[in-house]
């Protein structure tokens, strides 16, 4: 079953990593991507640009186009991997991995029930 | 990332919101600073043993504020001072009733932190060293190191800066509409000299002065986060990025400048480039243009070229043109040459700059463009009194490195035959 692993985490936090520090969390985390990807287990994997750069439509009539993300909240939406896991155990086990790479902040779990990683016109 | 590294970054993310809301409660910069240093240092005690806290930010606003008034009444009546144990038993109850508090505050806190330093009484550098020094928290040592002055120096001029806003006084009540752009408006010309600063480095010096660029921008995104809708600040922020990508490739291994045609855009950082051109493509959408934007959209152009010869300079003219009419200067119609030279030709562009040669007869880019456009013309003398004069008036070594291998070029083309012929 594939499970999306969404990474919330304080934006203003993580924004004052030091490029060192970013990029030490960076290669530790490709250490437990590198083992789910050799099992064949890893889907598309996002590194989301600050909320700063995202834009919010809200589907009212006639829609209404927001700066910012879609939730002011303390912690925000900054990523997302996409694995195949048995089942929930398994997923929980690769956030778990993820998060002692990456402590901090959390994961949120969510079975994906329709994937289409690649649209093609043919 | 170790116990006293992750403390870091979590003490300096919430060092803007923190301090801010210590000086309104205290309305004294001394002492909300004061206050805050007490309240880290007891995060730095606290923290690793009970855990962070969920909230840092509120954390910090509540203990530095309960450790100042418990100074004022230890100094007042030589009371105990009472176990951290007890501060941190209280945390969760308090934290959430102070969140609660500041949340409403939090954004005029900032700006206003933001705000006194860039105080019209205090010359650019004290601005920066202030907001260096208060918002970013960087040490004394860190700050003089970046502006290449000793440490006695920079202190000293952080503590006039301080003494300067302490007797200016500080507006506290909540800003009004007018007010609060205004304000906007004198916060975001602060952060783009502190990125100035770094940007305008030489190559000896850039590493060493990148984490002013770097501290600008981590300014900027904060400021946008706070100001979501400002297609200003978005622009300045654009601004920020796009100039900041080029980083790696402005100077060569000899810390040579490399000029923007010549730079290897493969030494660009693309992540830097998406955000700056997602944040100029949002800000466009509002339809309130703006210098920052105006000058964002310009580096946008010549982020989205692969190669120099891609480079729109029709729109970088347009764009300039605007710019012109907006913020009238020699400096922005002399930039707009540039953008002309390479669209209507080098005639076009020298008759352009011809009338600024009175205002800008000091400054250095002027003459360099000016040689630059002359040689192109082959119109080698005059061109070669244009560069004697731009050597005579470089900020850098590196700048009059760069103007010195444009003469070599010029003496060794105007030589019988040229140079490139002759064998060695």
């Amino acid at each position: 079953m594939l499970y999306a692993i969404l990474c919330y985490h304080d934006e203003d936090f993580v924004g004052s990593w030091t490029r060192d520090q970013d990029a030490a969390v960076m290669a530790k985390l490709a250490v437990v991507q590198d083992k789910l990807k050799k099992q064949g287990r890893l889907g598309p994997v996002a590194r989301l640009l600050p909320t700063t750069a995202a834009t919010t439509l809200r589907k009212d009539d006639p829609p209404v186009v927001i700066d910012g993300p879609y939730a002011e909240t303390k912690e925000q939406l900054l990523g997302f991997y996409i694995v195949d896991c048995e089942n929930l155990d398994g997923a929980l086990e690769v956030a778990r991995d993820l998060g002692t790479a990456n402590p901090g902040g959390a994961y949120e779990i969510r079975p994906v029930g329709f994937f289409q990683p690649q649209v093609h016109d043919r | 990332m170790s116990d006293t590294a992750w403390i870091d970054a979590a003490l300096t993310s919430a060092r803007p919101q923190a301090v801010g809301a210590l000086l309104r409660y205290f309305r004294n910069l001394d002492t909300a600073e004061e206050a805050f240093q007490n309240a880290c240092l007891r995060a730095l005690k606290n923290w690793p043993q009970n855990g962070p806290p969920r909230d840092p930010a509120a954390w910090l606003i509540m203990v530095g504020r309960n450790v100042a008034i418990d100074e004022v009444r230890r100094t007042s009546k030589q009371q105990a001072l009472p176990e951290d144990a007890a501060i941190s038993d209280l945390e969760d109850a308090e934290a959430a009733l102070t969140e609660r508090l500041d949340g409403s505050h939090y954004r005029d806190d900032i700006l206003r932190l933001l705000f006194i330093c860039c105080h019209p009484d205090l010359p650019a550098t004290q601005q920066i060293a202030l907001a260096l020094r208060i918002v970013s928290g960087l040490s004394v040592k860190q700050i003089a190191r970046a502006f290449l002055v000793s440490d006695a120096a920079m202190e000293q001029r952080v503590t006039r800066a301080k003494a300067r806003i302490a007797s200016a006084g500080v507006p506290f009540e909540t800003p009004g509409a007018v007010e609060r752009s205004e304000r906007l408006a004198a916060v975001a010309a602060m952060i783009y000299l502190i990125f100035n600063e770094g940007y305008s480095a030489s190559g000896d010096t850039s590493e060493i002065r990148k984490p002013l660029c770097e501290e600008a921008i981590r300014l900027a995104r904060l400021l946008l986060r706070l100001f979501q809708s400002e297609p200003e600040i978005m622009g300045l922020t654009s601004l920020l990025l796009l100039q900041h990508a080029r980083a790696a490739a402005r100077f060569d291994a000899g810390g040579e400048i490399v000029l923007l045609d010549d730079q290897d855009r493969a030494l660009w950082n693309r992540k830097l480039i998406a955000e700056g051109l997602a944040l100029i493509d949002k800000a466009m959408r509002h339809r309130r243009t703006g210098p920052y934007q105006i000058q964002a959209a310009v580096a946008a152009l010549h982020s989205r070229a692969a190669r120099p010869e891609d480079t729109d300079w029709a729109q970088i003219d347009l764009l300039y043109a605007t710019l012109e009419i907006m913020q009238p200067s020699p400096v922005v119609t002399l930039n707009r040459a540039v953008a002309v030279s390479k669209v209507r030709g080098p005639e076009a562009a020298l008759q352009m700059i011809e009338p600024l040669g009175e205002r800008l007869s000091g400054y250095f880019h002027f003459f360099g463009v000016r040689g630059a456009l002359l040689m192109q013309l082959g119109r080698h003398e005059e061109a070669r009194v244009a560069f004697d004069r731009a050597i005579a008036l470089a900020n850098t070594s590196a700048e009059a490195a760069h103007i010195r291998m444009h003469l070599d070029r010029l003496i060794r083309d105007s030589e019988p035959n040229g140079s490139k012929a002759s064998k060695k």
